[in-house]
């Protein structure tokens, strides 16, 4: 059994697992299970207001191009490390936002190949790590938490060090 | 974050009129909205439904047993936290669903733990150590199983769509455990710093 087979597995496992044993412990299964369904309608609904600031905000930055022009500053930098340039748009969304940076992930693999150097390194990229300022705003937001300390600071230096720890993996694993 | 989105916006839009690529933008403006509801709208059904799982495992005593096998990695990182704080068997359900690859289900649960902590945040507006130390440990994004990652690589014909998983985990590992690590020193420069504040 290969591991694309084990992950279809996995989640249908797993709901079976949590109702078996809720049956098991006499929960009322039904009763339960739409109660938690409604609190996270509830919950889901809260964050609305949040959710559309945020992607709001984050597409206007992404669409006026202001971006790429960034990249072109950094392009020294990353020939100077042997840092392929072209994973630096990748590097700079990933934090920002989910969507955009696996729509940069998918546009790598077509025009390097999926299992070339950068078609690996984008998908590691894309994996390990995940969205730092969407899922600040989101959370620190629906609790009105205004002064996030250093939360932000923290967040990015891990999502550098996931940039850097990608690119020394997939070259000394794969390479 | 007020200034964090202000600038987004504005920036955007006066680097958009500076170099006259307006169109994006105002279609983005007009449409945007659409397109962010139809992205909530996939999202919201996964979360309502894993809300609702969840929930029997957490009738069923599931999330407590999840919360204590977690325990000495929780007591680490969270040292402020009573190891039986209701907000440990939230954080042990986010941290599961993300390992699941299933982010987005994974958000009513972040979103418990965080109001659960809040709860006891003598300042309501500040984030405590905690807050931030879940926050770090959220985004460092621990995945086990990327399933979009390997459904993308399996349709642009890659053999063995699966191969990514090591580099995958071993690069989540140690980024999140950095992060971990940066917390941990940022928060003791911060708890210096208001020592001298205070002398």
């Amino acid at each position: 059994m290969n591991l694309v087979t084990l992950s279809n597995y996995l989640l249908p496992v797993v709901v079976l697992l949590i109702v078996l044993y809720g049956f098991i412990k006499k929960v009322p299964l039904y009763d339960s299970f739409t109660k938690g369904a409604k609190e996270g309608m509830e919950l889901a609904f809260s964050i609305f207001p949040f959710f559309i600031a945020m992607i709001f905000g984050v597409n206007i930055l992404l669409k006026s191009g202001f971006l790429d022009h960034i990249f072109l500053l950094f392009r020294p930098l990353f020939d100077f490390i042997k840092i392929p340039v072209e994973i630096l748009p990748m590097a700079i969304v990933r934090p920002i936002s989910g969507n955009a940076s696996f729509a940069v992930m998918i546009d790598i693999i077509k025009k390097f190949g999926v299992d070339s150097f950068m078609g690996r390194l984008a998908a590691t990229l894309q994996g390990s790590t995940d969205t730092t300022i969407y899922v600040l705003t989101l959370y620190f937001g629906s609790i009105g938490i205004k002064n996030s300390k250093y939360a932000l600071t923290a967040g990015l230096l891990a999502d550098t060090m996931a940039v850097v720890v990608s690119v020394l993996l997939v070259r000394f694993l794969f390479f | 974050m007020n200034k964090l989105w202000g600038l987004f916006i504005i920036v955007g839009v006066l680097f958009s009129l500076v170099s006259g690529n307006t169109n994006l933008l105002s279609e983005e403006i007009v449409s945007g909205p659409k397109t962010i509801l139809d992205l909530f709208l996939s999202m919201f059904p996964l979360m309502v439904l894993w809300s609702g799982i969840m929930n029997i495992a957490k009738d069923a005593g599931l999330l407590e047993k999840l919360a204590h096998l977690m325990r000495p990695f929780f007591r680490l990182i969270f040292p402020d936290l009573d190891p039986d704080d209701e907000a440990l068997g939230y954080i042990a359900s986010n941290i599961t669903i993300n390992m699941l690859g299933i982010h987005n289900a994974s958000t009513p649960f972040g979103l418990k733990a965080m109001k659960c902590l809040q709860e006891k945040n003598p300042d309501k507006k500040v984030a405590t150590r905690s807050m931030i130390t879940f926050l770090v440990l959220n985004t460092g994004g621990v995945t086990l199983i990327a399933t979009d990652i390997i459904a993308v690589r399996s349709l642009y014909g890659s053999p063995n769509p699966t191969f990514i998983l090591l580099s995958t985990i071993l690069a989540t590992f140690i980024s999140t455990s950095f992060g971990l690590l940066m917390d941990r020193l940022l928060y003791e420069r911060s708890k210096r710093r208001e020592s001298r504040h205070l002398k």
